[in-house]
């Protein structure tokens, strides 16, 4: 067990829930309530890293994060390093790759909110703010974790992209799932298979909590 | 507890060309109840809307107790929070999530933290739900959630109380009841209410005054009596249900005025010397004003524009019989209500001849629209 590789891709996909969440939440909520001009290619955009071959997608970040780059060398200037083969590196690979995960199950349950209820709250005298905290997140927070759960999951297993951006440094880059690729290309099948296990138990208990949520939104009754 | 007196009424004017097309103008004063009706589509809903601080229109103005809700001129449009409006829609728009008791306290913004769980509770009480404070909605009859609604939009202390269909969802018998507590809740409550319906029978029962709103025009405002009596144009008796329009022309006979329909010269008994000789105008009479002739024992009052025709259509609903009659000159019927036993004594049947008063009093006359 790889527990380094762990521990990278734990905290992988913390920061990446962590960061994902006000984002897609707030890209989610707009998506749903309001109409807007280029709304459907903002959604097509969103949907992209969802049918977008991982190495394809992986390539074209590794080429945007070169220092070359507008969006590497800005990232050198800030910071002072790059960002391929670095863990901030796998952790905007992550974002955009997670995008779809975590702004669609947002946007869904938005979109199950009726509109009236906003209008209802606002009649009543609440506040855009009070509204979206005292009536449109209580019945839309089912959608907000399976957004964060889908997301956690896919980012721990996650492996095309990560390899792509930054490849498998001890510590840095190397998450479980590109672990689990190294040590079956070194024949120690044992540690593969714990590795998997572990990966498939996580992948079990968040779909668990994904398919109890959608349970517990029907039953609102909105 | 109780909601102060507003200062002044609810006074709307609202013009604009599209998306949807308004050019409404009415006013509604403290502690009057105006229903807004006429058929889906006729901009209602947007009215209320627009006066809830919803949608915006192009042009026009809406005060309210002294305030400048909305005034397209001078760029001024207050949010809906602003604007101190109880609104129940017409699904009533419960908060699902939470119960009876919050979702009335959710319009108590402005009411101290502390008395916000026992005033809510007394406006629960006032629409007859105690003991019900800690139901959800989904818990809770569809008379229930709308008394729920109610209480939540007076819990606003508003200024206008709108109310958008707030009896359709319920059963008839739920319906009538809930009518009846509104009657007694509007006694306490000196606020501007508005009411939008496109139930003639509920509006005239419950208003003071009607407003006949088509594609976003109001057409004609007044007591439902009146309105009902007086139609004033085709188009209002049409959208306010009623059959008997008919169109005739001025005419001068024997040096009075008469009004041509057909074969038949009627006498009117007001509105005929206001026009033209030879105008063209539309009538209508109200079934109440059509008296039938009874067999074989003529009574003095037929001489008073008596009119023949055949009887096409007779529907028996209990112990009333509706009479459509036709006539050789014109497509246009004439429908009245008689007691079936005395449609019956008559010889009512269908293909059977009729004759029938029409009473000058009842006459009415319209400008020449739109039918």
């Amino acid at each position: 067990m790889d527990w380094t590789a762990l521990a990278v891709s734990l905290r992988l996909a913390v920061f990446t829930c962590l960061l994902l969440l006000p984002f897609g939440l707030w890209l989610g909520r707009t998506l749903a309530v309001t109409r807007f001009r280029g709304r459907v290619l903002c959604e097509a955009l969103v949907a992209l890293p969802l049918v977008m071959p991982p190495t394809v997608l992986g390539f074209y970040l590794m080429l945007s994060f070169g220092a070359d780059s507008p969006l590497g060398g800005l990232w050198q200037r800030l910071t002072g390093e790059g960002l391929n083969f670095t863990f901030s590196g796998i952790l905007l690979a992550s974002l955009v790759v997670n995008l779809p995960f975590a702004v669609q199950p947002i946007q869904r349950a938005f979109e199950n909110v009726p509109a009236h209820l906003r209008e209802a709250a606002w009649c009543s005298g609440l506040s855009p703010w009070q509204t979206l905290l005292r009536i449109e997140l209580p019945l839309a927070w089912p959608g907000l974790v399976s957004a964060m759960a889908l997301t956690f999951a896919h980012t721990l297993g996650e492996f095309g992209v990560i390899l792509m951006v930054g490849g498998s440094i001890d510590g840095e880059t190397r998450t479980l799932a590109i672990s689990i690729y190294d040590r079956v290309q070194a024949f120690d099948e044992s540690g593969a298979s714990q590795m998997s296990a572990m990966l498939l138990l996580v992948s079990f208990v968040t779909i668990g909590v994904v398919y109890a949520l959608a349970r517990r939104n029907r039953g609102i009754g909105v | 507890m109780s909601i102060e007196p507003a200062l002044a009424e609810l006074a709307l004017s609202l013009h604009q060309a599209g998306p949807i097309p308004l050019a409404a103008d009415f006013r509604c004063s403290p502690g009057e109840l105006l229903a807004l009706v006429g058929p889906s589509g006729s901009g209602k809903t947007t009215l209320l809307r627009a006066i809830a601080g919803l949608y915006r229109p192009a042009g026009g103005r809406i005060q309210c107790a002294g305030e400048t809700w909305f005034d397209a001129a001078a760029g001024v449009c207050l949010s809906a929070q602003r604007r101190r409006i109880g609104f129940v829609f017409q699904d009533y728009a419960l908060f699902p999530h939470l119960t009876a008791l919050d979702n009335v306290m959710t319009a108590m913004e402005h009411v101290p933290r502390g008395e916000r769980r026992a005033r809510a509770a007394g406006w629960l009480s006032r629409v007859r739900l105690q003991g019900l404070e800690d139901r959800y909605p989904a818990q809770l009859s569809g008379g229930q959630r709308q008394r729920v609604a109610v209480a939540r939009a007076l819990a606003r202390e508003p200024r206008v109380l709108l109310l958008d269909e707030p009896f359709s969802a319920v059963d008839q018998v739920t319906r009538r009841r809930l009518q009846r507590e509104l009657a007694l809740l509007r006694e306490e409550i000196d606020i501007p209410i508005l009411l939008v319906t496109h139930d003639l029978e509920e509006a005239s029962a419950l208003a003071d005054r009607l407003c006949v709103l088509h594609g976003g025009r109001t057409l004609q405002s007044g007591p439902p009596e009146s309105l009902f009596r007086r139609p004033v144009s085709a188009e209002v008796a049409r959208l306010l249900d009623k059959h008997n329009v008919f169109q005739g022309r001025k005419v001068v006979e024997h040096g009075e005025a008469r009004l041509a329909w057909g074969p038949y010269r009627l006498e009117v008994a007001q509105g005929l010397e206001d026009l033209d000789k030879g105008s063209e105008v539309h009538w209508y009479v109200p079934p109440s004003d059509v008296v039938l002739h009874r067999r074989g024992r003529p009574s003095r009052g037929e001489r008073e524009n008596p009119v023949t025709g055949r009887v096409c259509e007779m529907i028996v609903l209990g112990g009333m019989a509706l009479i459509t009659l036709s006539f050789e000159h014109t497509e246009d019927t004439l429908r009245f209500e008689i007691a079936t036993h005395a449609a019956r004594r008559n010889g009512l049947a269908h293909g059977a001849e009729a004759s029938v008063s029409l009473l000058a009093q009842g006459i009415h006359l319209m400008s020449r629209g739109t039918c």
